[in-house]
């Protein structure tokens, strides 16, 4: 297996009411990834583009295809990846497979979704489409109903009283708010208190709308290359030490494991055993926060922290910078908003550049990180993590 | 291969407060809602079982918000109940004050009976989901 390199990126600012099409904001941000790597349109030999919902939200299927041609990249293969909000971390794990196998040398990823021109009650129905179907969404599903029924069960399995739970809770959002005014691309930048999230609107119970990222429009690209040909393209090359990857059932069908995501586990598994390291190891995260008690099952399930104690954690403040693991230095996708299949390309475009050293003008920059992990849960069924490294 | 028990099967069957399982005849474990295999051990030599559709609360959420075309059953207490038979299904708190819930339902034995989601443009069809009430 060759090794795989992460060159230049472009991130749209993630925003309520984009004005641009899926094709407008992810041709631009790839137009800037592959002008930040040195490349031209034509240096492009496969496409892999996250999305979801284009179907729904522009009457738009097979983007892959029309946004390659609309860059330029004329006949290149294009294909879509589909996982939910792990889309595009799916798409960047197919094109780590593809370069390390060598059968191509330079890839582009891409994901896009444009999830507030639906309108919240048609988002929240697709969102749904994430669950099962058949079993579980006649009663309701929804995914705050989801993570609803964690934090009740992860609050009476630790033996966590609810009230101090939500303030743990409320902790994750103050954080992902003081990092995200920080961040240009972030959506909602603006610093919330521990009382502005607890007087906040009851949306499914002990859930409010403060424990919850926004629904979101926005775009974001990196460009993959083998080790050889990112020689000539970059002085400062960010490799991809592990990945990995696994897929559960129906929430219900979890019930050994849960609040546990036992498929998160198995995927942190296969990325630290391929990259031959341990959680310890870790220099920086973007983890899965679409909600703010998944900030807990996540940073356990990765190995941080005990189970039952993220929460403890975070108020301690060991997850910001300077501490023991910081955590969503970007906002995470509470403060800098969560369009679906951008999700996990925006991930790995703030990893590389931590890795990079490139945050330090933005007030955010891990002094001296070497390893960081980007971890990415897609409805309830597909988890991702990757490892990156400057060396 | 064909399935030991299809939705269809298992929702006709559900509409009449009867909820089906399988158990593995190698294992023992009980697998609903139906899959292909035993969700235990990955066999398929399973056979359907009426389950005695009770259990206790596992979890719980009352949900203000819903999906597009379903405004009108909120609030909604939304229950994972752990069946005794072992596993954990989906579904509804009924004939409760959803305003009035807290963290001391959990636990509670309730039984099981149904009511009908009648389905929109994306379902391909209606769906009974379980509700349960205190038993």
């Amino acid at each position: 297996m060759r090794k795989v390199v992460v060159l230049g990126g472009g991130h749209s600012k993630f925003c309520f009411n984009s004005p641009k099409t899926e094709i407008e904001m992810l041709s631009e941000v790839a137009m800037d990834a592959i002008i930040e790597s040195n490349l031209t349109p034509k240096d492009i030999q496969a496409i892999n583009v996250g999305n979801v919902l284009g179907d729904f939200s522009e009457g738009q299927g097979m983007v892959q295809s029309f946004f390659a041609n609309d860059i330029g990249c004329f006949g290149v293969p294009a294909n879509r990846f589909e996982a939910a909000c792990a889309s595009g971390s799916i798409a960047i794990r197919d094109a780590f497979m593809w370069v390390a196998s060598g059968y191509y040398d330079i890839v582009l990823v891409g994901g896009v979704e444009r999830c507030t021109a639906m309108g919240t009650p048609l988002a929240t129905r697709t969102f749904a489409m994430y669950g099962d179907s058949r079993y579980e969404y006649p009663a309701g599903f929804t995914f705050p109903a989801v993570f609803a029924l964690l934090a009740h069960l992860y609050s009476d399995k630790y033996k966590i009283p609810l009230p101090r739970l939500k303030e743990m809770m409320a902790a994750v959002t103050v954080q992902s708010h003081e990092y995200g005014i920080l961040n240009p691309n972030a959506q909602i930048q603006k610093l919330l208190t521990k009382e502005d999230v607890l007087k906040s609107f009851m949306v499914s119970t002990p859930l409010q709308l403060q424990d919850a990222c926004p629904f979101s429009d926005g775009a974001a690209a990196i460009i993959l290359a083998s080790e050889e040909a990112a020689k000539k393209l970059t002085n400062k090359p960010v490799y991809i030490k592990g990945v990995g990857q696994a897929s559960s059932g129906k929430l219900s069908s979890q019930y050994r494991f849960l609040p546990r995501i036992r498929a998160r586990e198995l995927a942190a598994e296969q990325a630290y055993k391929m990259a031959g390291l341990t959680p310890q190891d870790i220099d920086v995260c973007e983890l899965h926060d679409c909600f703010s008690i998944a900030s807990f099952i996540a940073a356990e399930g990765l190995g941080f922290f005990e189970y039952g104690k993220a929460g403890e954690a975070w108020e301690r403040g060991e997850t910001r910078l300077g501490g023991k693991i910081p955590i969503n230095m970007s906002g995470g996708l509470k403060s800098k908003g969560h369009p679906v299949a951008a999700t996990g390309v925006s991930q790995a475009y703030e990893l590389s550049r931590q890795l990079r050293g490139q945050m330090a003008d933005q007030g955010r920059q891990v002094d001296g990180a070497k390893y960081a992990l980007q971890d990415t849960l897609g409805g309830d069924g597909v988890l991702v993590s990757i490892i990156y490294s400057n060396e | 291969m064909e399935y030991k028990l299809i939705f269809k099967d298992y929702n006709k069957s559900l509409k009449k407060d009867k909820l089906l399982g399988l158990k593995c005849n190698d294992c023992g474990t009980v697998t609903c809602p139906p899959m292909m295999v035993c969700h235990n051990c990955t066999s398929t030599n399973l056979e359907i079982v009426e389950m005695a559709g009770t259990g206790k609360i596992a979890t719980f959420t009352t949900s203000y918000i819903g999906s597009e075309g379903r405004e009108g059953e909120l609030p909604i207490t939304i229950v994972l109940v752990e069946l005794d038979e072992g596993p954990w299904i989906f579904g509804n708190l009924i004939d409760i004050d959803h305003r009035t819930i807290t963290m001391d339902i959990i636990g509670k034995r309730v039984k099981l009976g149904h009511k009908v989601f009648p389905g929109d443009k994306y379902s391909a069809g209606d769906a009974a989901r379980p509700v349960f009430s205190f038993a």
